[in-house]
């Protein structure tokens, strides 16, 4: 790519008729709200990332930017009652579910008003009004615990889907085969959506997997397998809505594999050196929100004053996170011996 | 002591030096090779060994440390690195079932030679997953032995002795020393510490503390603080292995002072300090003159909240009040 080609020419489009498709099916309004949502993720992780700089927040922060449509997209396949849950790189998820943007950033920053009220920080975000269920920063961890949850919905007959995210690095821990092997067995409606940034902190898949095309891992337990194109939000949609009515009508497992993309280093302590600026460059050709962007205008759904206003907006949204988060108190010293238990016979000392 | 160095460093010198030493002994975990270590404790390591004895795993903590017992069995020397000890839960299968019991099991046809090493303990607003000081759980397996360096020298010297070793040997180390500086001997001085011996890193005759690890760091504090203000003199027993662990040297110190307070990181419960308490209080009773003092973690999940974390974690106050009441300063 020469420096001189702009941007705009050098993008790569969407798959158009997945965008009429959905204009047809979610309307105009909601399209357009899924882009903001994309959006609003990518200017909350700017202030997350700048938060972090400045110190009020701390420890290990993974931002998203550069795979909202993942999120956006699948989420949105998603009914309300459906389940969601996540690793630790879910500030996306976290948004695109629903959750109150101030506090989520209250939980960046520790304070008492966050999600978790200060006690899970930025990888072990919760809210289970939204049916978001975390949060997980134990690589692979989650990925049986999703399978209990699609057994308990099943179990009690309702017709919930649980959606499970989770990075490629996550395929090589032996919990992912048990627990896909038993959603199989047991049939739980469970979709496990592979976020395939390519690089599990610095190891790019094909140093440490025998196989690269992890849909084949789906194979092994005979599970229905599904694939799209992680940088289109309408792909990304269509996808996760066939796995999602497959594993809502069959009652089955599916597996969904996105291919994706970190613009950011993997944590916000590392420098990334292990790629170079231009495959971040080449990778930014199918930015999700700029190819989003372009169809809106081609559509003559938005003008260009329209996406700026969106902009606007989101940032506007990020910054009052931020001061909300910075003006919230931090927890009660007293709190820390709550909710541990329920009901405990001794002094926590 | 002719120089300083970080404990990172320590351990990289260890590392060259043993492989060097040794062609049997070889690197493995996530990111040790390309990426020079999570915490580049591995740095150089890859460029001077090459990938055959520096090799990067997949995230696979039970796989990845059953072949290094597998390949220990077989008598090579591995070691192999755990991101952190948050992660080696996964393999707790392979080290408690196998690595452990494999010389026993095998009525002693077999060894395990294999050092299981990476950081422990909290590391800084890491949260309920990244904060835990796991070492009760290595601690309490017989056929494990378990270190845990506080200053660069000792981290150096006992990671070769943990190679040399023909048992089982976990390893812990934590991300906060990484950048500590200390006083070691010259890069070219050779030098092991052995399995099982304390160092008194400061004599003193009113009081002992026991401690290993991370916390040592807010013991000396402590230490200062009471010599400082309240006159009281602490024999600072670092205990380094926590199995085995010295009980000379701690017989010794308490006979001395008659009082001891044992300080670790972690929760309270079922945990190395309780049991280091349970054989101070048993074998020395006739020697103490204060129950012995325990200063250790809230009993609770860490929190993330910066204040929370610092109020869940002991802090050099905590050691203070510890001994001025073991002492019977405040009577
Ligand atoms: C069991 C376990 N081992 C190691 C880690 C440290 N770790 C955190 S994230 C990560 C990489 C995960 O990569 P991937 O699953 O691809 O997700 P991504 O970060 O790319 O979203 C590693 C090794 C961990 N959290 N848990």
């Amino acid at each position: 790519m020469s420096d001189n080609e702009s941007e705009n020419e050098t993008l790569m489009a969407l798959k158009a008729e997945l965008g009429d498709q959905a204009l047809e099916e979610l309307g105009e309004e909601k399209v357009v709200s899924m882009y903001k949502d994309m959006v609003r993720i990518r200017r909350f992780e700017d202030q997350a990332g700048r938060a972090y700089q400045q110190k009020k927040v701390k420890g290990f922060c993974h931002l998203y930017t550069g795979q909202e449509a993942c999120a956006v997209g699948a989420i949105n396949a998603l009914r309300d009652d459906d389940n969601v849950i996540a690793a630790y790189r879910e500030h996306g998820h976290a948004l695109a579910r629903g959750l109150d943007p101030d506090r989520v950033m209250a939980e960046l920053f520790g304070k008492a008003a966050g999600v978790t009220n200060g006690k899970g920080g930025s990888m072990h975000l919760f809210n289970v009004d939204k049916n978001f269920y975390g949060g997980w920063a134990i690589v692979g961890g989650h990925l049986p615990v999703a399978a209990g949850m699609a057994f308990a919905t099943e179990y009690r007959d309702l017709d919930e889907v649980t959606m499970c995210f989770f990075g490629e690095g996550s395929i090589h821990q032996g919990v992912f085969h048990e627990a896909a092997n038993m959603a199989e067995v047991y049939d739980l409606p469970v979709v496990f959506v592979i976020e395939d940034n390519r690089y599990a902190m610095g190891t790019e898949l094909s140093r440490v997997s025998a196989v690269t095309d992890l849909k084949k891992k789906a194979k092994a337990y005979d599970m229905k397998a599904f694939g799209a194109d992680g940088q289109d939000m309408f792909d990304v949609w269509s996808t996760s809505k066939d796995a999602v009515d497959y594993a809502r009508n069959e009652s089955r497992p599916a597996l969904i594999h996105l291919d994706t993309y970190r613009y950011k280093g993997h944590s916000m302590t590392d420098p990334a050196t292990y790629r170079d600026k231009d495959e971040v460059a080449d990778e930014q050709r199918r930015d999700p929100i700029q190819r989003m962007s372009n169809w809106l205008v081609d559509q003559e759904i938005m003008a260009d004053d329209d996406l700026s206003e969106i902009d606007e907006a989101a940032k506007e949204m990020a910054s009052d996170a931020v001061d909300f988060a910075d003006q919230a108190d931090f927890p009660d010293l007293d709190s820390l011996t709550d909710d541990v238990y329920v009901d405990w016979p001794w002094e926590i000392r | 002591m002719s120089r300083e160095i970080t404990y990172r460093q320590a351990l990289n010198e260890a590392l060259f030096e043993e492989m060097h030493r040794d062609e049997d002994v070889f690197l493995m975990g996530e990111e040790v090779a390309e990426y020079d270590g999570a915490y580049k404790v591995s740095k150089g390591l890859l460029d001077e060994f090459g990938s055959d004895r520096v090799i990067d795993t997949p995230i696979a903590e039970a796989g990845f440390s059953g072949i290094g017992i597998g390949a220990a069995m077989m008598e090579t020397r591995p070691v192999i690195e755990m991101m952190t000890f948050n992660f080696a839960i996964l393999a707790l299968d392979q080290i408690l079932n196998n690595a452990a019991k494999l010389r026993s099991m095998s009525g002693g046809q077999l060894s395990c030679p294999i050092v299981i090493r990476g950081p422990g303990g909290a590391g800084g607003a890491l949260g309920a997953t990244h904060s835990q000081s796991l070492e009760a759980q290595y601690a309490h397996v017989p056929g494990l032995k378990v270190m845990m360096p506080s200053t660069p020298a000792d981290a150096k010297g006992m990671l070769k002795t943990a190679i040399r070793d023909p048992d089982p040997v976990i390893f812990i180390e934590s991300e906060v020393m990484y950048n500590f500086t200390g006083e070691a001997p010259d890069a070219d001085e050779e030098y092991t510490i052995p399995v099982g011996s304390a160092d008194i890193k400061r004599e003193g005759s009113d009081c002992t503390v026991v401690t290993w690890s991370r916390v040592y760091h807010d013991a000396v504090d402590a230490c200062e603080t009471l010599e400082e203000e309240y006159d009281i003199d602490v024999d600072l027993v670092d205990l380094r292995s926590i199995r085995p662990f010295d009980k000379e040297t701690i017989a010794e110190s308490v006979k001395k002072t008659n009082r001891v307070v044992v300080v670790e990181e972690g929760w309270p419960h079922a945990s190395v300090g309780s049991s280091i308490s349970s054989w101070i209080s048993r074998e020395l009773f006739d020697f103490l003159d204060a129950p012995v003092g325990r200063v250790h973690q809230r009993d609770v999940p860490m929190p993330y909240a910066f204040n929370l974390e610092a109020e869940s974690l002991p802090q050099a106050e905590d050691v203070v009040e510890a001994v001025k009441e073991a002492t019977y300063y405040s009577f």
